[in-house]
């Protein structure tokens, strides 16, 4: 098996690795240090680190602030605080005055598991989506975090990151030739029966639904959608055009994320069936990650069953 | 300051008074009876405290602004016109879909604007945020603030309040507009904020009340809050909400509401009598 590491872990190990090359990078937090694992860079560089206490609308308007005087500063919580609380200040004073602060959700999902509904955020990509400007990615492994913080930092304006507690398998290292780009997906797998579009945590196990799949004689393309904004529609309306139906996954909303994206962009351009996976209108519950992943139906099995049912609507 | 001084300063206060009356007017929108309370704070930070520079507004090393009370943009433009950041003339397209000056500041557009505002709480984050920078930068500029006292009902202020606290952010100075007023009416009636200057205090912030309508006095509290070290400075100004002009003085009816034109030659009449008054003298 391959290297398991939560995405949040390698996003704390990339703002170290890169806060040399990047002097202008500056770290805030809200009592959360631990989790949200920027702990070793307040350690590393105290100066450069500000814990906000538990006050994230101050947070975010405290980094816009940093922003205008040319910092580039890194907000922490987890997704339901940073996404959900602190919207607003995020909207407006960050977004419209388009300054360089990176919101980033640690948490997002229902993979927090244990802490229950309060803590499961499965509404904040649909959130920063909608604000105008905004960019919003949530890298699938920490391979790709890495990647992605990079990519933020080289960014100039306002961009939502993404991330969950669970560990995860590596998957994109071994795909050859893989490069990070924000707004370009990547497409893992092959295939011309069917897509499977995904994001964060659900790539890993689109891969597996494409095993299932394959067992039974169904080529199934995996796209792994890191950043759902800016949508890379080239890619979109390619696997349209090539496999002729689109099933979208996401530890989210079924409303207003990735799924969501995709269908508004297909059905206005290149109407094929689109099927959301993902968590339907409802809030989520206590239990081990895995077992509330599987009680709403966030497997490889229940994907693998949506992409059967496209089959039968595709024309 | 000398006598000299203050009658400019006044003077400047005046126009800046009437430009903004002409630009509510003229917009048929806008909070004028903030503006008007504010304008005698705004006058003199920018007229004697700040250093800017209205041909380099983007400075690095500038003093800078957060008129976190955004909806008052009505004084705030006239003051950056006034002091040369762009003409007067735009002023007549104020809230206009033709021009840039939205009904709250924006940074992007208008051209002295340090920080876009207008969600009540929000600007004094910003503040607190530049003034860190400064600090981590180790420059010696100045930070400054303008909060409404309904305004600072917003959670958030407080949650700056100790951030700034906690920082010991000398480098800035926010200045509570206390003109008893809000929308609703009295801010002792809508939601009770007193007593500020324990409040800040209990805060941790280094508290001056002052006369918001006393050129001199003002200036001399921000002499006071830039010799202040170790913490962040708040100035409560008492104000009187529509200032200058007798039928919107203490009246919470013109938070937020354009003159009809008879109410706005009366209101003319005023402040051009006062511009008038203190040119002569």
């Amino acid at each position: 098996m391959a290297d398991k590491i939560a995405t949040r872990a390698a996003y704390g190990e990339a703002i170290v690795a890169l806060a040399e090359e990047y002097p202008e990078l500056v770290v805030l937090d809200a009592d959360l240090a631990s989790a949200t694992m920027t702990k070793k860079f307040s350690q590393t560089y105290p100066d450069r680190f500000f814990d906000m206490g538990i006050a994230e609308c101050n947070m975010v308007g405290v980094a816009a602030g940093l922003a205008t005087c040319g910092k580039k500063p890194f907000v922490n919580s987890f997704a339901m605080f940073s996404a959900g609380r602190a919207f607003e200040q995020v909207r407006n004073s960050v977004a419209y005055p388009r300054l360089n602060v990176k919101v980033v959700g640690s948490h997002g999902g229902l993979s927090v598991g244990e802490d229950g509904a309060t803590h499961q955020c499965c509404e904040d990509m649909a959130l920063m989506r909608t604000i105008p400007g905004m960019v919003v990615c949530c890298p699938c492994d920490g391979n790709e975090m890495k990647a992605a913080v990079k990519a933020f930092l080289d960014y100039e304006g306002p961009a939502y990151l993404r991330m969950c507690r669970l560990a995860t398998e590596n998957v994109t290292d071994a795909i050859p030739g893989y490069k990070f780009e924000l707004g370009k997906g990547v497409t893992l797998r092959e295939g011309n029966d069917v897509t499977i579009i995904a994001v964060g945590l659900m790539v890993l196990e689109a891969l597996k639904a494409a095993d299932m799949l394959a067992a039974e004689g169904i080529h199934a393309r995996v796209i792994d959608m890191h950043t759902i904004k800016p949508l890379d529609t080239e890619l979109v309306k390619k696997a349209a055009q090539e496999t002729g139906c689109i099933i979208t996954s996401e530890e989210h909303s079924v409303i207003g994320g990735l799924g969501e994206a995709v269908c508004s962009y297909v059905s206005e351009n290149c109407p094929v069936p689109v099927l959301r996976h993902g968590v339907e209108d409802t809030f989520g519950r206590s239990g081990k990650a895995p077992l509330v992943l599987e009680h709403y139906g966030l497997t490889a099995e229940k994907l693998a069953e949506k992409a059967r049912q496209a089959l039968k609507l595709k024309k | 300051m000398d006598m000299k001084e203050q009658k400019a300063l006044a003077l400047t206060a005046a126009k800046a008074r009437s430009l903004a009356m002409d630009e509510v007017y003229t917009a048929g929108a806008g909070h004028i009876g903030g503006s008007l309370s504010i304008t005698d704070v705004l006058t003199t930070l920018y007229f004697r405290v700040m250093k800017v520079d209205p041909k380099n507004p983007k400075a690095p090393d500038r003093d800078r602004f957060v008129l976190s009370k955004g909806h008052t943009t009505p004084a705030l433009y006239a003051v950056l016109a006034l002091r040369g950041f762009f003409s007067e003339e735009e002023l007549k397209l104020f809230r206009s879909i033709k021009g840039h000056l939205s009904g709250h500041p924006d940074m992007v557009h208008v051209p002295g604007v340090d920080m876009s505002t207008g969600s009540l709480g929000q600007g004094i984050s910003a503040a607190v945020g530049m003034a860190l920078a400064g600090k981590l930068d180790k420059k010696d500029y100045r930070v400054y603030a303008a909060l409404g006292d309904g305004e600072i009902e917003e959670g958030q202020v407080w949650e700056a309040a100790m951030a700034a606290a906690k920082y010991h952010l000398d480098n800035l100075c926010a200045v509570v507009d206390v003109n008893g007023l809000q929308i609703d009416g009295s801010t002792a009636d809508v939601m009770p904020s007193e007593p500020l200057d324990q409040k800040f205090a209990a805060f941790n912030w280094n508290v001056i009340k002052v006369d918001g309508h006393d050129l001199a006095a003002i200036a001399a509290a921000f002499e006071a809050a830039a010799a202040h070290k170790g913490q962040p400075t708040v100035i409560l100004a008492k104000t009187t909400k529509g200032k200058g002009v007798s039928f919107m003085e203490n009246d919470a009816g013109w938070h937020g509401k354009a003159p009809n034109d008879e109410q706005y030659a009366k209101a003319h009449e005023e402040l051009a009598a006062r511009i008038a008054e203190l040119e002569v003298e």
